[in-house]
Formats: C-alpha cells, structure tokens, sequence
C-alpha cells in the first residue's frame, strides 16, 4: 500500500528529478553537437562552481537574489496568482534600500542600519506588487496583464529617477552608499576572497525558512493555500478572498524587493539601472522547478546559479548560450513532467483502492 | 510509475554513458604562440555591429597577424561583468580587455588587485576627485578613449560643403557630455568652413530610453528637414535609424556614427564618423606582444586612426573630389596641431 505521505512526496519530488534526467542528456547531445566531450565540459562547469571556494561563492552570491524573486512568484502562486513582476519589484526594492542607506547618516552601526535597509528594501518591493493586488481584489483585473505592464512603468521611472536626479556623472548608477553594507564572507572567511557573495545571505535564508512556517503553521498561510486551492469553497467557508490576494501580492513584491539588497548592500553598495538583470524572470521558472515550495526554491535557485555561474566557465569549450538552452529544458522537462506524474500516481494509487 | 522510474534511471543511465563519449575535435583550440588575451564584452554582446563588433574585429585581426590566443566571454547580468573579467585574469591571460564604459569601476578594482596582468578598458569613464582633476588609472590599466569631436568636426565640415543650405542639422541621443562632444565638434566643423552657417542641435531625451527610440529620431529630423536642413549627422545609437528614415523620406542626406551604416539606408548615408574600437583592441594587444604596455589614459583621435570617416565607393558620388581634398586638409592640419577641435560646447 502506498501511504499518502509517500505519494506526496513523489509528486512534490520527482518531476524535477525527470527535468533534470532530460536537461542533463540534452546537454550531452548540445554538447556534441558542438564537437566537446559532455564530461569535460561538465566537470569543468563543476569545477567553476561547486570546485573551488570563490565559485561557490558565486553560486550563493547569485542563488540569493534567486531565492528572492523565486519566493516572489512561489508566494503568490499558492494563492492562484501568477506573479510577472519580480523583476520590477526586485529593482524597486533596490531602489529603495539604496534610498534608505543613504538617507541614513554615515558609518550609523550595521546592526541598526542593516534592518532599516531590508525594510526599506521590503516596503520598496511590497508597494509594487500592492498594486496588482489592489487592482485584482478591488477591480478583477487580471494580475499578469497588470504585473506584466507595471514592469514597464516601474522600470522605466527608476530609469527616469536615476539618470536624471541621482547619479554619478558618466554612469548609470547612484554614489556608494555610507552606511549599511552588508559584510563580504570573504572578510570573515579568506577563501571566498573576489567572490560577491556575502551576509545577506542570512536575512534571505530566514526568510525563506519564515514564508515555509507560515504557509504551513500559520492561520494567515492557511488562509493563503485556501484560497489557492478553491476560492470559491473559501470564501463560503468565511475566508476574505480579496483580502487574501493583496496580501498575496503585496508580500510577494516584498520578497522580490528583499533581494535588492543582495546587490545594493552586499555586492556594489550602489543602485544601478538594470540590476535586475532578468533575475526577475528567472525567478519564475525557480519557483516552477522548486514547486512553489519555499525549501524547494532554495534548491532550485541553487541550481539556476550553477548553471549560470557554470555558464561563465564553459565558456571557452561551449557558447554561454548552452546553458541558457539548458535553463530552458529544464522549464518545458519541468512543466510536461508535472502533469504526466500526477497521472502516472494517480493511475497507481487508483487499482489499489479498488482491491479488496 | 514504475514505467517513469524505469526511464528515468534510462534517462541517467545514458547521460552516464555520453560521459565517455570523446569527439576527436574535443579540447581547447589552443593555438599560436602571441599574448593570450580576454575579451568580455558589453551586456549588448556581440552582433550590435558598432561597439562589441568592432573589438571582435580588432581582436580577431590580432589573431591573424600577431598569433594572439584570444578568449571571449559574454556576460550574463550585472555580477557576471566583474566575474568574466576575474576568470580571465585568474587564467593569467597576459591582457584583459572590457568593452564599454560599464566596466570601468570593475577593471579598477581588478588592476589593482592583478598588478601583473594588462588591463585595456574601451571607452573608460575616468573619474574624478574632488577638485575636478581627473584619477589617473592605475599603472597596469588603459583607458581607450576616442576624439570623437575630430571626427565629427570633419563630418560637420562635409555636411557643409555639399550641404547647399546654411542649414546643418545634429540630432544627438542622450543629452549628455558624452554625446554634446560630437555635437561640439561637429558645430566647429561646419562653423569653420562656413562661418554664417547655423547649426540646429536637438537631442532624442535625459534617459538611455534616449538612444533607442527611431520614433523620435524620425520626429526631430523630420522637423529639421522641413526647415530647410540638407545633411543631418546622428549620435544617437539606434534613434538615428528614424533620421534615417526621414532623409529617405525628404531625400535629405543623414550621417552615420560608430560604424559605416551605408546600409541602412543605402544613398541617403552622405558618410560616417567611424570609431574603430577595431584598431584600439589591435593596438592594445599588438602592445603587449611587443612588450610595450602601459597603463593610463591613451586617446585615440584622427592622429591615431582612431575616428575618421568613410569615403569609398558607395559614398564618392555624393562627395566632389576636391571636398575631400578639402577634407583631406583639414585632418592634415588637426593631426598637426594647427587645428584645435573644442570638445565641449
């Protein structure tokens, strides 16, 4: 007998895995299609990555701002809502640190600056994604037209902003900020030396542990995947459907502004037009392979940041584009895979059931 | 199920097996026995068939002519800029060389902590301190910068030498001091040759939105053809191909920027201010080879090869013989020195 628990996890577990089976052997293929032996390129993609301290420090560094825009769309999509706007907001919520770190006077104690400019950061990022929530729970409109439209306006006045009103002359991008950057690791731990990766981190691992309790423990979460599941049987059962979904959105926004202090704080300490650099949308193809789940986008904002840190490293046997090919594979491998298991533990749960 | 885990386990089963797979062609194509050189170029990439190209081209004549290995690598996002440059340097290539003004912050950082490698930044943005004066790059890293305004001067005396209007037209990108360069050198051009001339100056906007908006570019030459310009010059990326446009619709003339861009519009381009990132990427390498490498900021004006503009068969109808004398003169006299060109206006 296949208990519940079993099949749960088998559905939450094995799509990716197919996905993966699938990339790894396109890969193969891509790659002798180019004239290089699959393990060399492989090893050498591990070995940019996970084979030496400051690739992994890259891998982290990049995983971070994945994990942010990953929970960004995983979040919403429990509710039933499709997130398109990481990207905007994860600008926004760097903008807005940026801002924050700047207001506050020179060398004010990190302990007391870095909160002020996550929540800078979080308020940044939550004002953007309030607004598809408002507009859906108050108006009905459809939360991908307006996540997708607000990309435009918000980038293009970040843009406005900086280029006209606060930049340093020459660049694209705001003064090193004075208080509130965020130690590198590699001040702690040498070995890491070059790499960008550094404590923020910490925040955006906590909070990735935070959304996982509270979809799970809290009544609000509760409330959430309700919602999520069945908004009409919700709302009967005395759940405020629109008021789950600004709160689904605005949080969502928030998540992805979070990640605007990997960049602002830790890395350059500056804010510079397109930062966000795609991480936005990358961000929903995280969540996809990591299921919506916060511990499964960890993970696979993990292996997006191989691939892309790896992308770099194979460069001189394979064109970078190879892993963008890669990244795709595993989306199309990762959204065929996911119906086709629940049809395959559907059909085998169901003989067993009907037997005595 | 058990069909799913089966392939599955095929699926890793075969990419186990590809692992053995070896393809005679497979390795490094290493060959020549010149400088090793890293190219990372611009988040536009190769094929923008101005800037990143142009180095292409620089680095890939090196490669013929001076046996150079060259390495190039493609940025993803923001981080990925500084991390290309830092695995090339961490290779111990001889040169690295960033394509564009972005990398500037990053190659400071990076000369100084490989103070035995050569850096080269195409189009560094030297900053300053706070008296104004410019920080000198460190001594292991070259800042090409290019005289655009010598270039432009010579296009904005063209323009009005076979012009016939004393109306000469600028259509500029963004209004920066970068982009006011061209227009102060193309000004001083068309002034020098025909001093009761006026020059009518307009830009595309304030943000980089700026240099990609035909639209507007089509708007503004429009305007300025109806009152009776001839020969608009663009610096404006690709708002020009709206001025462009608008020559061929007024049957004006436009001139191209960065690249020959004849094609665009093939006989309404009355020339070109080229700049060739090609021979500074050259130049740079030909450098190291020869073990003459220095670091600091290294102009590259008419002098130098470094700007021009185009004059050859397609163009040479539009431009009597005894302009480009004139033309020709004119270069002779600013590489001289009894030309000063003002880069500011």
């Amino acid at each position: 007998m296949i208990s519940v628990r079993w099949l749960h996890w088998a559905d939450l577990v094995l799509p990716p895995l197919v996905a993966l089976a699938v990339a790894l052997v396109a890969g193969d293929l891509l790659i002798l299609s180019y004239g290089q032996a699959p393990g060399s390129v492989w090893r050498l993609l591990l070995e940019g990555t996970w084979g030496n301290s400051y690739g992994i420090g890259q891998v982290l560094y990049k995983a971070t701002t994945l994990t942010c825009t990953g929970l960004a769309v995983a979040l919403p999509m429990r509710a039933g809502l499709f997130n398109i706007g990481a990207e905007s907001q994860l600008a926004a919520g760097a903008f807005a640190t940026a801002l924050v770190a700047s207001l506050l006077p020179t060398a004010t104690p990190l302990l007391l600056a870095a909160p002020l400019c996550i929540a800078g950061a979080m308020v940044g990022g939550g004002l953007v994604g309030a607004v598809p929530g408002v507009l859906r729970a108050r108006y009905g409109a459809h939360e991908v037209i307006v996540t997708i439209m607000l990309n435009f306006v918000v980038l293009a006045l970040l843009n406005w902003l900086v280029s006209t009103y606060w930049h340093v002359p020459e660049t694209l991008h705001t003064p090193t900020i004075t208080s509130g950057q965020m130690p590198r690791l590699s001040q702690l731990f040498p070995q890491f030396h070059g790499s960008a990766a550094n404590w923020s981190w910490l925040p955006v691992a906590l909070t990735a542990g935070l959304v996982q309790w509270a979809l799970q423990r809290s009544q609000a979460g509760f409330a959430l995947r309700a919602v999520g599941f069945q908004p009409l049987a919700a709302e009967n059962a005395g759940i405020l459907v629109g008021r789950v979904w600004r709160q689904a959105l605005t949080w969502g926004g928030a998540l992805a502004g979070l990640g605007g202090i990997n960049f602002v704080l830790g890395y350059k300490g500056y804010y510079e037009d397109g930062l966000a650099g795609g991480a936005g949308f990358l961000g929903i193809a995280v969540a996809l392979v990591g299921r919506n789940h916060p511990l499964g986008v960890v993970a696979a904002a993990l292996l997006f940041a191989t691939l892309s840190q790896g992308g770099l490293a194979i460069h001189a046997l394979v064109p970078k584009q190879m892993v963008e090919v890669l990244q795709a594979v595993v989306i199309l491998a990762m959204a065929m895979a996911v119906p086709e298991v629940r049809r395959l533990l559907r059909t085998a749960l169901t003989p067993r059931r009907r037997a005595p | 199920m058990s069909r799913l885990l089966i392939l599955t386990v095929a699926l890793f089963l075969l990419h186990a097996g590809l692992q053995w797979v070896e393809p005679a062609s497979a390795g490094l194509a290493a060959h020549g026995q010149g400088p090793r050189v890293g190219v990372v170029f611009d988040l536009g990439g190769r094929g923008d068939k101005s800037f990143n190209d142009g180095a292409y081209v620089g680095a890939m004549r090196a490669v013929k002519a001076l046996g150079a290995q060259v390495r190039f690598v493609e940025p993803g996002e923001g981080s990925d800029r500084e991390a290309g440059l830092r695995l090339l340097a961490a290779e111990g290539m001889d040169l690295v060389i960033g394509v564009g003004f972005i990398f500037s912050d990053d190659l400071t950082g990076l000369a100084k902590e490989y103070p035995n490698i050569a850096f080269a930044g195409v189009d560094y943005a030297v900053a300053l301190d706070g008296q104004g004066q410019p920080i000198q790059p460190p001594p292991n890293l070259a800042a090409l910068k290019f005289r655009e305004e010598q270039g432009s001067f010579l296009v904005g005396a063209l323009a009005a030498l076979v012009g016939g209007s004393k109306k000469v037209g600028f259509v500029g990108g963004m209004d920066t001091p970068l982009i006011h360069k061209f227009e102060a050198g193309y000004r001083a051009g068309v002034l020098h040759v025909c001093p009761d001339c006026t020059v009518l100056a307009q830009y595309a906007g304030v943000t980089p939105e700026a240099f990609r908006n035909p639209g507007r570019g089509k708007e503004l030459a429009l305007s300025q053809y109806q009152q009776g310009v001839r020969v608009i010059y663009h610096a404006s990326g690709s708002t020009g191909l709206g001025v462009f446009e608008a020559a061929r619709v007024q049957h004006g003339l436009g001139i191209g920027v960065d690249a020959d861009q004849y094609d665009e519009a093939p006989g309404f381009i009355l020339t070109s201010m080229v700049k060739r990132v090609d021979n500074a990427v050259y130049d740079a390498i030909d450098r190291v080879k020869a073990k003459k490498f220095h670091g600091g900021i290294i102009q590259f004006g008419l002098a130098e090869d470094g700007v021009g503009y185009v004059y050859d068969a397609h163009n040479r109808a539009l431009i009597p013989s005894q302009v480009h004398d004139r033309l020709e003169q004119l270069k002779a006299d600013i590489v001289a020195g009894r030309l000063q060109v003002p880069s500011t206006r």
